[in-house]
């Protein structure tokens, strides 16, 4: 984990309330795709804890849903405005289990993490394919992000606007073979997926948390291996660890 | 040369920066950000005799200059925190510590304590009488002065370090409290605990926190620490640990000022993780601004 002072390169919205912020500064804390910042805002007391979508030496992409005081600050950011950031939280996918073809499932606001996890599945040779899950048309976003990485992407929405209609167990049945899956979204999401594939898997989970970084055990969670932390040893459980 | 140190019981700390229970776990998590040797000392995760899980979750709510944690004692278990806790921090720390000890029944806190008491890194035991009494229905130790009181005996009985109460601000009189441990041995008074508070979610139109309420701390509450600490100073003749919002080094000054030897950095640990570094980095700048050479001479210098 690292403090550090992180300057908005820009802000922009990808959907009615969904935004991309990039951001320059040390990226050097960051280890695994899956990992989270946490963002200290003006005028409110605890920091704001965002999943990193993409970051490379000294750039930090974060896409960030408004829903409440802190993203809807955050939204209002201008380029130029320097954050103070604990970044390299929280554990990350582990991507050594993936198999030859892995299948990431992001819903809703779930999607911006599993993005540079695709991104190092395919430097690590492997054949990723991504299942993203949304209400309807208008709230889709990425899409074209991981389009651009060259991997298969299939849309589900709830209203049957775009893909699939249903959710995004309804897409696991047109999607293929898969070794392996990551997913983040709603916990009933991830719920609905662990019970609907019998493959190994990594989910990654909320919580409202205090720290962010392992000392409150605000967001504390049990799994079949003890008491854990979702700041510090998640927000990535395996599949077999998990108690719903 | 400025001079930090401070004493709390006979043992002399190189500054009296202190973080508190419950926001520095065993102390190691923080030892992998920077070396804790530098603080006065720190108080440990709340331990009870049985390992807790605590409470359901959401645990935590935001508040306008605080917040609400409703964590309820998670803990490895007084065995688990000697067997392995101690050790781990051993190898990162070389100060003592200050245990901080829960019950639910005095029973409980007298077996916490006597085993707390045999450790080498335990300097002093700090009794956390803010949980409820399991054999009292559900009334806190700390909101009634006898029971209060009955506590700071039974543990006094068993131990030979310094015992320390900690007491919640939640009463009507935290005086007659901080007396009460006073006559019943109490060595010094830690305070306050966190108040309770609580928020609801207008969209769900439930509470935030799954066990409805919980501890308000952070920079709000700082006012009415300082006025708690205030007053128990001119009531008892033991030291004052005050905590209780504090988050600047200018806020260090104006608890000591108010009665404390030495204070407790709590919730802040949680937004900054380098506070109490940073606040032990600019005391002497601090002291030199407002013409103080030695900190143990401010100590309820404000009456």
């Amino acid at each position: 984990m690292k403090q550090g002072f992180f300057e908005i390169l820009s802000n922009k919205p990808l959907t009615a309330d969904v935004y991309e912020m990039v951001l320059s500064g040390d990226t050097s804390a960051i280890t695994a795709p899956g990992q989270f910042v946490n963002i200290l805002l003006d005028g409110l007391y605890l920091r704001r804890p965002i999943s990193v979508c993409d970051y490379d030496e000294n750039t930090l992409t974060l896409v960030y849903k408004v829903v409440g005081k802190g993203t809807a600050k955050m939204s209002a950011m201008e380029a130029g405005t320097k954050l103070d950031i604990l970044t390299g939280l929280g554990n990350g996918y582990d991507t050594a289990k993936s198999g030859t073809t892995p299948l990431l499932i992001g819903g809703g606001v779930g999607v911006p993490p599993l993005y540079h996890l695709a991104k190092v599945l395919l430097a690590e040779g492997k054949q990723p394919k991504v299942i993203l899950g949304f209400n309807k048309a208008e709230e889709i976003f990425c899409k074209e992000q991981f389009e651009a990485l060259g991997v298969p992407v299939y849309i589900a929405t709830a209203d049957g606007s775009v893909g699939v209609k249903g959710f995004v167990t309804d897409a696991l049945k047109v999607c293929g073979d898969y070794t392996y899956f990551y997913t983040c979204g709603p916990e009933p999401m991830l719920k609905a997926l662990y019970n609907a594939t019998e493959a190994d898997g990594q989910c990654s989970f909320e919580e409202r948390m205090g720290c962010g970084f392992g000392a409150c055990m605000g967001c504390s969670c049990k799994t079949k291996y003890g008491n854990k932390r979702i700041c510090k040893d998640g927000p990535v459980l395996e599949k077999g660890e998990i108690i719903w | 040369m400025v001079n930090t140190k401070v004493t709390l019981s006979g043992w002399e700390l190189d500054n009296p920066i202190i973080p508190a229970s419950g926001t520095f776990g065993y102390g190691y998590e923080f030892a992998e950000l920077y070396d804790i040797n530098c603080l006065g000392t720190f108080s440990c995760k709340g331990t009870t005799v049985e390992p807790r899980f605590g409470n359901p979750t959401p645990r935590i709510a935001e508040c306008p200059a605080g917040m609400i944690n409703a964590v309820g004692l998670q803990n490895p278990g007084l065995d688990k925190v000697i067997a392995e806790e101690f050790p781990r921090l051993k190898e990162v720390y070389n100060k003592k510590i200050i245990a901080n000890v829960s019950g639910f029944s005095i029973d409980e806190y007298v077996k916490c304590c006597a085993e707390m008491d045999k450790q080498d890194i335990v300097g002093i035991i700090e009794v956390n009488v803010s949980c409820p009494n399991g054999h009292g229905g559900g009334m806190s130790f700390g909101t009634d002065a006898a029971s209060a009181a009955a506590v700071t005996r039974a543990v006094k009985a068993v131990t030979t370090k310094p015992v320390y109460i900690k007491l919640t601000p939640n009463v009507t009189d935290i005086v007659s409290i901080a007396k009460a441990c006073e006559e019943a041995g109490a060595d010094g008074i830690s305070m306050i605990n966190t108040m309770m508070g609580m928020r609801i979610d207008l969209r769900r139109q439930r509470p935030v926190i799954a066990n409805k309420m919980g501890g308000f701390s952070g920079s709000a509450i700082m006012p009415v620490a300082l006025r708690m600490v205030y007053q128990v100073f001119e009531a008892v003749n033991i030291p004052i640990i005050g905590m209780g919002g504090i988050t600047t080094t200018e806020d260090v000054i104006e608890m000591m000022l108010a009665g404390a030897t030495a204070v407790q950095i709590g919730a802040a640990n949680l937004v900054d993780p380098f506070i109490a570094k940073k606040m032990v980095e600019e005391l002497p700048t601090v002291m030199e601004k407002y013409r103080i050479t030695s900190l143990s001479e401010i100590i309820g210098a404000a009456h």
